[in-house]
């Protein structure tokens, strides 16, 4: 069970809060313009990293606040916790597996 | 390759089983091969046979890291079915079944095949009308599946929790009477004996940690064990995909979770069908050894552990217990977990890539072990013609430009 630190409650259980998946994937600025392969790489295409994730996680059955974590997908660590809006921090993650 | 029959069994009965030969070659990799497999599990190995049975080429490596099957293959709950709503995966999950029902036969190997029906719940009026559609989808395609009434239910399934004021009432369900289940470890061991028996090298230990290329062609692998020679690559690597398509710069759908599953202490005979709840996310069957076989579901967030979170079990148990109150007796021998590759629209991607040379079938996600002959019978085809079977052509990466998604996450809605 993972122990999430939210920003705004401290840390609480994970089942308190909801994965929404790989986070930084800024919509596109003109949606219009986009080819239909560029749309699959925003819609559906992702990282999905064996190493440091940045996720985005909601505070569902607390303050109900988005935030962002770096988190490793095998041993679970929780790296970094930052608020929406703001630049992964540097994690020391392996950079071929998390380009960006 | 030895026969297995009764004869054998005999035969070696008197040398106490000690002098049976084994069931597969363990070589040093040669330098080259026509085609290399990466991937071990069911799927890797059932391309590798049927490359060498349908096509002809032999010379061909199925490269592991670890050991045969210890992927998702050897940690799936082994139900069997191919009562799918979309044509597309209907008929190539039809294919991997009517591939099952003559494997043990032709590989001369007892995967313990067991057609005991899987049967799927509905809870209220929408689930019956969603059973309803579905039903009537896969008759169309003509393949078996029945309504079934909620007493007829529960005469088939005597230890399921049939009250009215059940928190998860039964209205009714749809049954596939061909479906069941079979034994995962068998149906790997059973084509790496007999692709092995056909020339195929099965290299165990040796992980591949790199892709070599040539302009767009691929030519080679790295492995821990040092490159290997190819002419073609199949990646057939499950939770891995990934891992893997980043070696060539392949961006896919596809992210990693933990699917889990149980084992309860073995009991008498309860329960001789498959039985899910889409709904309350619940599937359970009864092993030969008398264990309940409990599956749960993945954990949102992506993973490479191959464990999964304790609120999930608990989640599906609290279901299971109301459903079927003998559970709640019951000890709990073991919990595990495979990581699995889920694509989008819950349907896996079978083809060709940007790279010549270079295929890949993976995003079974949680329900890839039915589908592992048929799987490996349009992978051997695509590697060995260069371009899909019409079974597996809807099944290409290409599809998320399209749009074209095969949507299956109701396919019975539960991982499995
Ligand atoms: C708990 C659980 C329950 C399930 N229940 C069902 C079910 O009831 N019915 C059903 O149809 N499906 C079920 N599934 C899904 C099913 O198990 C899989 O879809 C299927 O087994 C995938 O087979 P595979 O051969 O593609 O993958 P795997 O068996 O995982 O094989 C992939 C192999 O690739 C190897 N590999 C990875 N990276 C490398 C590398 N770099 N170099 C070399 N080798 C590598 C791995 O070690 C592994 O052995 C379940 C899965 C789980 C986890
Ligand atoms: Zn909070």
């Amino acid at each position: 069970m993972l122990l999430i630190p939210c920003p705004w409650c401290g840390p609480r259980d994970e089942t308190e809060f909801s994965c929404g998946g790989e986070g930084h994937i800024p919509r596109p600025a003109d949606p219009a313009a986009l080819t239909d392969p560029e749309w699959a790489d925003y819609l559906f295409m992702r990282k999905n990293p064996k190493g440091v994730h940045t996720e985005r996680w909601v505070h569902s059955q607390g303050c109900r606040r988005w935030f962002n974590v770096a988190r490793h997908t095998v041993s679970h660590e929780i790296l970094a916790v930052y608020k929406m809006g703001e630049p992964p921090p540097e994690t020391g993650a392996d950079s071929k597996q998390n380009r960006t | 390759m030895k026969k297995y029959s009764i004869f054998s069994l005999v035969r070696n009965a008197v040398s106490y089983h000690e002098r049976w030969s084994e069931a597969w070659r363990s070589p040093e990799p040669k330098g080259a091969y026509e085609v290399v497999i990466v991937g071990g599990g069911g799927h890797g190995l059932a391309t590798a046979y049927y490359l060498a049975k349908e096509h002809g080429i032999t010379n061909v490596a199925v490269v592991e890291k670890g050991w045969l099957g210890l992927g998702n293959t050897g940690r799936n709950t082994t139900i069997i079915r191919s009562n799918y709503l979309w044509d597309e995966s209907a008929h190539l999950y039809e294919k991997s079944l009517q591939l099952y029902e003559g494997l043990s036969q032709e590989l001369n190997f007892n995967i313990m095949l067991s057609q005991r029906g899987c049967l799927n719940l509905a809870h209220n009026q929408h689930d019956l009308r969603q059973l309803s559609r579905r039903v009537n989808a896969i008759r169309l395609n003509g393949i078996d599946s029945e309504i079934l009434t909620a007493g007829q239910i529960k005469a088939l399934v005597p230890i399921l929790n049939c009250s009215p004021t059940a928190r998860y009432p039964v209205l009714g369900g749809s049954l596939q009477r061909r479906g069941g289940t079979a034994r995962h470890d068998a149906v790997a061991w059973a084509f790496a004996r007999a692709a092995d028996a056909r020339g195929v090298d099965i290299i165990q230990n040796c992980e591949v940690t790199g892709i070599r290329r040539d302009g767009g062609r691929v030519t080679g692998v790295e492995t821990t064990k040092g490159l290997i020679k190819a002419g073609k690559v199949g990646v057939v690597v499950a939770g891995h995909a990934s891992v893997l398509a980043e070696m060539v710069g392949l961006r896919l759908p596809i992210e990693s979770h933990p699917l889990q599953a149980l084992v309860s202490e073995p009991i008498k005979p309860v329960l001789d069908t498959v039985v899910m709840s889409a709904a309350v996310h619940v599937y359970l069957s009864q092993s030969d050894k008398g264990e309940l076989v409990l599956g749960a579901g993945i954990d949102s967030y992506n993973s490479y552990a191959q464990r999964g979170s304790l609120p999930i079990i608990e989640h599906m148990l609290a279901a299971c217990v109301d459903l079927f109150p003998i559970v709640s007796r019951l000890r709990m021998l073991r919990q595990w977990a495979g990581i699995v590759d889920v694509c989008p629209d819950a349907s896996p991607i079978v083809g060709k890539t940007p790279v010549e040379g270079f295929y890949v079938n993976f995003g079974w996600g949680t329900g890839g072990f039915k589908a592992t002959p048929g799987s490996g019978w349009v992978f051997a085809y695509t590697i060995a013609q260069d371009r899909p079977h019409p079974l597996n052509e809807p099944f290409s990466l290409e599809r998320f430009h399209t749009g074209y998604l095969v949507d299956e996450h109701g396919a019975a809605g539960v991982a499995h």
